[in-house]
């Protein structure tokens, strides 16, 4: 059976994330899973091990760790390239790395590129990928034709599933030129942990905008007590009101829980694009004719300082 | 120094944007202009040369159908010196692999660069991978994603908000870097700025100009393809309530509960 070299995801705390094991999940699908590991992989290969992977490529990174992403290209490149003919497919995570990664192996080993695929399986001509496009507005189901299919893929695009496979640890030391070393990490500055679930991979997402005019602790109440992540429009962000990495929508996040509530947020394109897959979609607005509202499940027309205070008392009542 | 932005001419976001039966974005029947994300681009590349104050020179590069003069138009209007367009029949079609080959063919023959500046993404194929591809097929570092910009002497720093860390990163010229919509509001045209604009150099090169066979690039030497397009079904508006009479918190918990929510 022809192989699936999966590249595993930035470790957090030392341990991999939920995506990777999606990853690994879909790489069954399509062949024997092999997970490459950038850094210390001792602590992961169980893991890895469990959710099927037969081989774990241990990537020693001591040089190239502040070089940013070229080196990592590089690298699998060249895992690539050992791996012959035969390999079914790259996967990787749909980060602003995970893209660039697969942009320049893409380049290197003459492959076609999907970049954020929400589904891949495996088809007669190779793995078929499905994406949502134009700000939601379309799906499309597309293949790679040369070289090895290399896909980026979101993060909520599969249920990880365990299955053991070998995990046979093996250590590899790429062979980085110059060049890649180029761009050089000078300072890193780790983002605080906020406590809440991954905005990307949260069951719910409970969002702000402008409307919460600076106050985004009622949002956050909320959202403690339905256990969501919080989000934000980028009127909100832009306003300083919240970091960007909590931007939802074109420029931020893309999210796709299975409920999304949008408070104080009037819906344009842009936030849509990072909102409109998800299941259930509730917005609170004051404003009636705000577009949000042509998406929601349920809609309140409302001020949310009233309403969301209100909504998780009573949220919290239930819940006893 | 000799600074080139990249920009993509793309469909209007607000307007109704759709596929041709080939599975390629239509390109023509909808309204197009400069991709928003690519004006923080010019912005930022125009802004190193106003702080360098010196000979620097911002040259404007766009790949796509005629239609894309436009954004070079308007590329050259905010303050850009000079612009190029490639255009040739044969790239219709072509996915970011080959979109690359032709803006680093399209650089190499500016010559003499030392800075390429790219937006974060285009906002229709919205892919991100073409500064990485760029710098690959360049053989410089790629700066990317960079929501501030600082040049000191030979070397450019950036700083990038990543999932995981706030980074400062830094490589020496010449380099590829992108900007995101974090890095500062793009200049609006001034009267003068458009009255100016007409009088400044635009070329137009072609395929044969920058010595790649019609073969290398669109649709037919694409290494993937979109085999079907769907649209989405538009989500149907569901129940929307009032709060005037204080009740529409308790009817939200009511449905979030009904489905299981709470
Ligand atoms: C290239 C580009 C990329 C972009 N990327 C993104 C992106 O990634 N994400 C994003 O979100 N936007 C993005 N935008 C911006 C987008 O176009 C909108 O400007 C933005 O989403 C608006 O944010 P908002 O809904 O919070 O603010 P507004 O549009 O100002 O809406 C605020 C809403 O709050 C309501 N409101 C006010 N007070 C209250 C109250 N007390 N109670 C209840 N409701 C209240 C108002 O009725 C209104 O509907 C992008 C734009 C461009 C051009
Ligand atoms: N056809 C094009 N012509 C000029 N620049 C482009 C073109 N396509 C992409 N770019 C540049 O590459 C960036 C990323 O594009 P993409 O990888 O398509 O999302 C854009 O923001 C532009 O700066």
């Amino acid at each position: 059976m022809s192989e699936v070299l999966v590249l595993v995801d930035t470790l957090v705390d030392g341990k991999v994330g939920k995506p990777t094991l999606e990853l690994l999940t879909i790489a069954r699908r399509l062949g024997e899973p092999v997970a490459v590991v950038f850094g210390e992989a001792s602590g992961v290969t169980d893991v890895l091990a469990s959710y099927g992977a037969e081989r774990v490529v241990a990537v020693d990174d001591t040089e190239v760790r502040e070089h940013l992403v070229a080196p990592k290209a590089e690298a699998l490149s060249e895992l690539v390239e050992k791996a012959g003919p035969d390999l079914a497919a790259v996967l990787l995570p749909s980060g602003g790395e995970g893209k660039e990664i697969a942009g320049r192996l893409a380049v290197r080993t003459g492959s076609g590129l999907i970049t954020d695929a929400v589904d891949v399986q495996a088809g007669a001509d190779g793995p078929v990928t499905t994406q949502s496009v134009f700000a939601g507005g379309y799906t499309v189901q597309a293949r790679v034709t040369r070289g090895v299919p290399i896909v980026t893929v979101k993060p909520n695009s599969a249920t990880p599933e365990q299955a053991r496979g070998a995990g046979t640890v093996e250590a590899f030391r790429p062979t980085v030129s110059d060049a890649a070393r180029g761009a050089r990490i000078t300072a890193s500055a780790p983002r605080q942990a906020s406590g809440r679930p991954e905005l990307t991979e949260a069951a719910i997402v409970v969002s702000g905008g402008r409307g919460t005019g600076g106050n985004f602790e009622e949002v956050e109440a909320f959202a403690d007590s339905l256990g969501a992540a919080v989000g934000a429009s980028r009127a909100a962000v832009d306003s300083g009101w919240m970091p960007h990495a909590f931007q939802v929508g074109q420029t931020g996040k893309t999210v796709s829980p299975q409920l999304y509530v949008a408070n104080g947020i009037s819906g344009a394109i842009q936030h849509r694009a990072g909102m409109q897959t998800s299941k259930t979609i509730v917005a609170v607005n004051k404003d009636e004719e705000a577009p949000i509202f042509e998406l929601v499940d349920f809609g309140v027309v409302g001020d949310l300082h009233t309403v969301l205070p209100a909504a998780t008392e009573q949220v919290r009542q239930r819940k006893g | 120094m000799n600074i080139v932005v990249c920009v993509k001419h793309v469909p209007d976001a607000t307007a109704d944007r759709r596929f041709e039966d080939d599975g390629t974005v239509d390109r023509v029947g909808v309204d197009g202009l400069l991709s928003e994300l690519d004006e923080y681009a010019v912005e930022q590349a125009l802004q190193v040369r106003e702080r360098l104050g010196d000979d620097s020179e911002v040259t404007v590069l766009s790949v796509g159908p005629q239609q894309a003069v436009d954004a070079i138009r308007k590329s050259l209007q905010m303050g850009a010196d000079k612009g190029v367009h490639v255009v040739d029949d044969a790239i219709a079609g072509s996915d970011s692999v080959a979109t690359s080959l032709v803006i680093a063919e399209a650089v190499r023959r500016i010559g003499a660069w030392d800075l390429v500046v790219c937006g974060m993404a285009s906002t229709d194929g919205s892919m991100g991978v073409v500064p990485a591809m760029l710098a690959e097929r360049l053989g410089v570092p790629a700066l990317t994603l960079g929501s501030s910009v600082e040049v000191e002497g030979d070397i450019v720093r950036i700083r990038r908000d990543g999932d995981t860390a706030t980074e400062t990163v830094e490589a020496t010229i010449p380099l590829v870097m992108s900007v995101t919509d974090q890095s500062g509001e793009a200049r609006y045209p001034s009267f003068k700025g458009i009255m100016a604009a007409k009088k400044k150099p635009l070329e137009t090169w072609s395929l044969a100009d920058l010595g790649i066979g019609p073969e290398q690039v669109g649709l037919s030497a694409a290494w993937s393809v979109v085999q079907s397009t769907e649209a989405r079904p538009p989500r149907t508006k569901g129940q929307v309530v009032t709060d005037e009479d204080g009740s529409g918190a308790a009817a939200l918990v009511e449905f979030l509960a009904s489905k299981k929510f709470v």
